[in-house]
């Protein structure tokens, strides 16, 4: 599949979708080349990463979590384009990917662990070649773009570079800078912005006048596709595609893409924030209709891969799964103030040793309790 | 601290260069020995560099290996960071200072970041070099000098020469070392004067300060292009007051050591920089000496620096370069106080 930058000029130009609002495949669309077992298990992460959606957020409010930002109606897009790399390949998270890690098969009291406020827990993503979590918005694309660079320098063309970033990061020079790299050099690059409408409360017709976010790929010298966010078989084949391109391009196309990936957030930016000032609940009623786990269940009981029973027994799992993660998470030691000081730099510079020194004297002298005490 | 500007490490085969020469011939060694080394930057190329810095590379190691980039600051930083955060090495040069801003989130947010991050996972072993300070009667936003920005950064190292041996082993160890290092270089003195460097590799240490003129009546602490007016001073006073001056080298990690030895000898002192004065480095040498050496002090250290304005276009540039008459002034107060 290869949809031309002449097919993304135009804001008439529906998203590529394979799944209708019923879950059935669109008139000439044909399913996905994954097994049963692969399409089950993706329902798996989705139903996964929504029921650590709400328990997280649930934690917040008890005060047991930090500040976190909710993935709700985002999981088409991080599964679809994650079931979509290969071993090998990269991928880039920011804050609002936590379902990223978990379907490359980072443990979810590790994901939970970030949020916790453990930079250990954005340490154990890189085992799995997912980056760690980028929270200034936009920043991330240029590493992506290096790393392509790296890896073509070295004349690896088995890793992709996958990077994700939302409607409101096209709008930061990085992203410019990143894209115009990548046209230029042409790497092998995959750039999915999660366009979900809203940036914060300024809305998608605020960060751009221009009639798709993927018609600015023209102007980087690759090709730009828009795809349906909340179908994930739509994002899976768009992503594959791009991932493939990446590596072996085909005749006159450059290596990299830029796909929009046309969704939305159905929770707040982050539980610090309150969208019902900004957007009002009949456009959330309209996207929560196209929920991608409503959709992707109803493909899924139609072409007969799944049934009440499977699907209780899917929800227990994840269930009981969540919960030995919050107990672990719960469980952890209190940090060590020495990881503050440590991975600064590879070796302890003397300033920083005394630092530490002064820090370990005042514990002994007050005892952690009074020292900590707000 | 060392005193070791002399000692070659094979004194048989030397080329006298010229600062930016040296840069180049620290450059040409380093890609030569690995090939995750690689160049940067907005005409670094062909052109060989604005001011010649990456003279003659392209032709010898490709383009894949002397990369000319679009005109973009961050993009260079931003994906220079991406390339070492997967093993390479890469340099970026950022062609004056006064252009690095745009970069400045790359630096901080990442580059100085990354390492903690991923809790050693991902690092960040690349160079940033750029040229800084005033002098050369350019335009506009090319005579800034902004290293304290930078030092205030936990997870950088910066770097600033001041003679043309000092510049080719600090930047093999800054090349070689396995965090970002900042690699200030003094374009004032690019073509100044020459010395004798070798042919072969060599490393001079990261956060060793240089003693460049031993004396015991007071410690003049500087670094980079204000090294050479400060040892000018300093003859100048020559039998009246004996001074002694010490080359910074490397501005993070500061050589506390070396700072604070030196002014227990002396029990005065005088910082030198072309910085603004008002959160400029002085102030923070100033604090160390106060903490670490109070008993010795005979008098309060004086901060002869670039005054808090603008840097100005270059009718006005002389009267805000730390000279010699204004460093052996401030020497004299710090003296007689």
């Amino acid at each position: 599949m290869r949809l031309s930058t002449e097919s993304v000029t135009s804001s008439k130009d529906e998203p590529f979708r394979i799944l209708d609002a019923n879950g059935r495949l669109i008139e000439g669309r044909t399913g996905p080349d994954l097994s049963d077992e692969q399409l089950v298990q993706m329902y798996e992460d989705m139903t996964f990463s929504r029921h650590f959606d709400e328990r997280t957020v649930s934690l917040q409010r008890q005060g047991r979590m930090g500040t976190y930002a909710p993935v709700a109606g985002h999981e088409g897009a991080q599964i679809g384009s994650t079931y979509a790399l290969d071993r090998d390949d990269w991928v880039l998270p920011t804050y609002r990917e936590s379902a990223i890690p978990l379907a490359r098969d980072v443990e979810p009291s590790e994901v939970l662990r970030y949020w916790k406020g453990y930079e250990e827990g954005n340490a154990s993503l890189v085992a799995e070649n997912v980056f760690p979590i980028n929270i200034v918005i936009g920043s991330l694309i240029p590493h992506a773009t290096g790393m392509g660079m790296a890896f073509k320098y070295r004349d690896d063309y088995s890793r992709a570079v996958v990077c994700h970033f939302g409607d409101g990061a096209t709008s930061e020079g990085d992203f410019h800078e990143a894209l115009n790299f990548a046209g230029v050099f042409d790497t092998p690059n995959v750039f999915f912005c999660n366009n979900n409408q809203w940036a914060i409360s300024v809305p998608r017709d605020r960060q751009t006048a221009s009639d798709t976010i993927a018609q600015k790929a023209i102007a980087y010298g690759f090709d730009g596709v828009r795809v349906d966010g909340m179908d994930p078989l739509a994002v899976y084949r768009v992503t594959r595609d791009a991932i493939e391109n990446a590596k072996r391009p085909e005749d006159d196309r450059k290596r990299p893409t830029l796909v929009e990936s046309v969704q939305y957030r159905f929770g707040a930016h982050t539980t610090a924030d309150d969208p019902s000032v900004y957007r009002d609940d009949d456009e959330l009623e309209r996207w929560q209709r196209k929920d991608p786990i409503v959709r992707f269940e109803k493909f899924l009981r139609n072409t007969g891969r799944l049934d009440d029973e499977r699907i209780d027994a899917v929800k227990t799992r994840n269930e009981e799964r969540m919960a030995d993660a919050i107990e672990a998470v719960e469980r952890l030691d209190d940090p060590d103030p020495e990881e503050m000081f440590q991975n600064v730099y590879e070796e302890l510079p003397s300033r920083l040793e005394e630092q530490f020194e002064r820090l370990q004297e005042l514990r002994d002298r007050h005892g952690d309790d009074e020292l900590l005490e707000g | 601290m060392s005193q070791n500007q002399n000692q070659h490490p094979d004194p048989t085969e030397t080329q006298n260069l010229t600062l930016v020469q040296a840069v180049r011939d620290g450059l040409h060694a380093e890609m030569e020995r690995d090939d995750d080394v690689v160049v940067m930057g907005e005409d670094v190329g062909a052109n060989g560099g604005v001011f010649r810095a990456t003279e003659g590379l392209s032709e010898e190691f490709g383009e894949e290996r002397v990369i000319d980039t679009p005109l973009a600051e961050s993009g260079i930083v931003g994906s220079a960071i991406g390339m070492s955060s997967v093993g390479m090495k890469p340099i970026a040069e950022i062609q004056f200072q006064g252009f690095i801003y745009t970069t400045f989130d790359q630096l901080v947010s990442h580059a100085a970041r990354l390492r903690t991050r991923s809790r050693g996972s991902i690092t960040c072993p690349l160079v940033v070099r750029t040229p800084y300070g005033g002098g050369i009667r350019p335009p506009e936003h090319h005579s800034e000098s902004k290293e304290a920005f930078f030092v205030h950064e936990p997870g950088l190292k910066v770097v600033v020469p001041s003679t043309p041996y000092d510049t080719k082993g600090l930047l093999t160890s800054a090349i070689r070392d396995p965090d970002p290092v900042i690699f200030l270089e003094p374009k004032l003195i690019y073509r100044a004067f020459r010395e004798e460097v070798p042919t072969d590799s060599y490393e001079v240490p990261l956060g060793e300060a240089a003693v460049r003129r031993e004396g015991s009546d007071i410690s003049v602490f500087t670094w980079g292009a204000m090294t050479r007016p400060t040892l000018e001073a300093a003859e100048d006073l020559e039998g009246e007051i004996d001074v002694e001056v010490v080359d910074l080298r490397t501005l993070s990690p500061l050589d506390t050591d070396a700072i604070v030895e030196s002014f227990k000898k002396t029990g005065r002192g005088a910082v030198v920089h072309e910085a603004p004065l008002t959160g400029g480095l002085g102030g923070e040498l100033t604090a160390t000496i106060q903490e670490e050496a109070l008993l010795y002090q005979e008098a309060p250290i004086e901060r002869i620096t670039g005054f808090d304005t603008p840097f100005p276009l270059y009718a006005l540039e002389d009267y805000y370069m730390p000279e010699p008459a204004r460093i052996t002034d401030g020497i004299r107060e710090a003296m007689n106080f």
